[in-house]
């Protein structure tokens, strides 16, 4: 296989300064196809903030990413999720007075064509579209296992449960590659063992997956290939067995005195 | 549909169509009243899209309905000797409107919450202003004095500024602006219902509920936000247009913050983003003050011999309370959205298994 069909995104040098904080400096790395990649590191390491420069929230200051074949316009979020990334929050953000399902028919967006005078006169191919929007969605509910919620205001979901519904709403955008920024956060045992799961799953069903995660043992258990960032850098990247016992990740990581 | 919802559905359309000729037995005010009330209906439908559903807080909503008045005004009277038709003149200022309203969400689309209050309200200022002195070096708007003589409606043969009788029932001019407002209204409620369960009208509440994450679930939030701006403006627009119609006179007198500032009353009060509140709280605050305009001053001369307060005092007065107390005991409107409601018809049935 040739190096471009496996390779799905490649960040060459992507660099992010707030003020006088270098938070990303020349960040450059490899995800292939179908790979379950993590992304970790110390606290303010800057791994949220790769996240938000790559799907465009932030703006950067250095560097380009290459997404499927083709240089990513980071410029603009809604071209980023429609070249096929989407992404969850670490602190979830899900559109709390909508019910789960409209949550999730607003991922269809990005994929979907309807206009205003679609929407006003009905027409037959609005009102074909905004069925098989509806449909799509309550299969991501169902896929995600939370079909039950549906008609529930995304506010009143459980803790574990809006986590689920954050990644039914990024997989209706179509995404290739799924980020996810600490979705074992605040999880419990038994839901970070259905998380697992589900994410095995994703990737069993053709999607990447690129996974900020503190939890090392999930980490370590899931990922393919692990990238650990440091003040903004990229200080290893292999699999999680070598990354593990890198002296600069440990440095990394008891140096700091936090002790994982 | 069940019987009972089609029974009713028929009752309430007679009653709406039997209004005005009820009304006419009252006093001819009373219809003009009514057709007020529907253009506030109008207008507050307008502003729920852009404050109600997409959640931009503006302040000048009114600049839009001026916009209306004045494109009618300004083709359809001596001021320039035009005498367009209804059918060139209202499409043509629900699109200026249109155009206004995406000329004033361009430059607030990174603002939010009270910086966007403060712009729109400016937005709405300038617009006024404009109308006050454009009357030199060029007179376009005639300034303060505004625009008289503005010609009525003309439907074919059917004259708005006379009296025909049709079945032995008289109809008079206001009577039949009333027929055509009603008409109007339906309209832009159905496009409000049908815009609020579509693709768009979803991307606007995803942005009112978190602006990052509808930008990150691919939505373009800049595209979005100026169509809710455009789209809001052009309803300012038609009622602007009817308006200028029916009072046969504009002035910028009528478009000042006072009347922005009670367009968004009667949406949060009715209940923002809730087609149904909205029309609810609109009617209110249109009727409220004119029955107390009629009853206020006898009672007074009843009870203490003279006026002690003047209804315009008492209205705002009321209006304050009322404005309070749906704050402190029903945050979210009289009538709030279906979503809310869903919610405590869940809880009841919660508390019933």
């Amino acid at each position: 296989m040739s190096a471009t069909a496996t390779v799905l995104l490649e960040a060459r040098g992507v660099g992010k300064r707030f003020g006088g904080v270098q938070a990303l400096k020349d960040v450059s790395l490899t995800i292939r196809r179908q790979e379950i990649y993590g992304l970790i590191g110390p606290n303010g390491a800057g791994k949220t903030t790769f996240f938000n420069v790559l799907t465009g929230l932030y703006q950067r200051d250095g560097g380009d990413v290459l997404f499927d074949d083709q240089a990513l316009d980071l410029e603009t979020p809604y071209r980023v999720a429609a070249a096929g990334i989407a992404r969850t929050f670490q602190n979830i953000r899900l559109f709390g007075n909508m019910t789960a399902l409209e949550n999730v028919m607003v991922g269809r967006h990005v994929r979907t064509k309807a206009g205003v005078f679609g929407a006003i006169l009905r027409t037959p191919s609005q009102r074909a579209e905004e069925a098989a929007i509806k449909r799509r969605a309550e299969e991501l509910l169902r896929y995600v296992g939370i079909a039950h919620r549906a008609n529930d205001l995304a506010r009143h979901l459980s803790y574990g449960d809006q986590r689920r519904l954050e990644i039914a709403r990024a997989l209706a955008t179509e995404p290739k590659l799924l980020a996810l920024d600490e979705p074992a956060a605040g999880m419990n045992a038994t839901e970070t063992a259905g998380l697992r799961q589900l994410i095995e799953g994703l990737r069993a069903d053709g999607l990447t997956v690129l996974l900020i995660e503190h939890d090392v043992k999930l980490v370590m258990g899931l990922c393919d290939r692990v990238a650990v960032l440091d003040y903004g850098e990229k200080i290893a990247e292999d699999v999680p067995d070598v990354v593990q016992k890198d002296p600069k990740v440990i440095e990394a990581y008891l140096g700091g005195g936090v002790g994982e | 549909m069940s019987p009972k919802k089609i029974a009713g559905i028929v009752l309430v359309a007679i009653a709406l169509l039997a209004l005005p000729l009820v009304l006419t037995q009252v006093g001819t005010a009373w219809v003009r009243i009514a057709n007020l009330a529907i253009l506030f209906v109008f207008l507050s439908l307008g502003l729920n899209i852009v404050v109600g559903m997409a959640g931009l807080l503006d302040l000048g909503y009114v600049a839009f309905y001026a916009v209306g008045a004045y494109t009618w005004a300004l083709l359809a009277s001596p001021h320039f000797n035009l005498h367009l038709s209804f059918w060139a003149i209202l499409p043509l200022g629900a699109l200026l409107a249109c155009i206004a309203g995406a000329v004033l969400g361009a430059p607030t689309l990174r603002l939010r919450g009270d910086y966007l209050a403060i712009v729109t309200l400016g937005f709405g200022e300038i617009v006024r202003i404009f109308m006050n002195n454009l009357s030199a070096p060029f007179n376009i708007t005639n300034g303060p004095k505004g625009i008289t003589r503005i010609d009525g409606m003309q439907l074919g043969d059917l004259n708005f500024m006379q009296t025909d009788t049709l079945f032995g029932l008289a109809f008079t001019g206001p009577a039949k602006y009333y027929y055509v407002l009603l008409l109007l209204l339906m309209l832009v409620i159905i496009v409000n219902l049908r815009l609020q369960k579509s693709r768009i009208g979803r991307a606007w509440v995803a942005i009112r509920e978190d602006e990052v994450a509808a930008k990150a679930a691919g939505i373009n939030t800049r595209n979005i936000k100026l169509l809710a701006f455009a789209m809001g403006a052009s309803f300012g627009g038609v009622a602007g247009g009817m308006f200028a119609a029916m009072q046969g006179f504009v002035s910028p007198e009528s478009f000042i913050l006072h009347e922005s500032i009670m367009i968004l009353a009667m949406v949060v009060l009715g209940g923002m983003g809730n087609v149904w509140g909205v029309i609810a709280g609109a009617l209110l605050l249109s009727f409220v003050p004119e029955l107390l305009r009629y009853t206020v001053q006898p009672a007074q001369m009843a009870l203490f011999g003279r006026m002690l307060i003047e209804p315009e005092v008492l209205r705002m007065l009321i209006f304050g309370i009322a404005l309070v107390l749906t704050m402190r005991f029903r945050p979210a409107g009289l009538w709030p959205e279906s979503r809310h409601k869903r919610e405590m018809n869940e809880a009841q049935e919660k508390a019933a298994a």
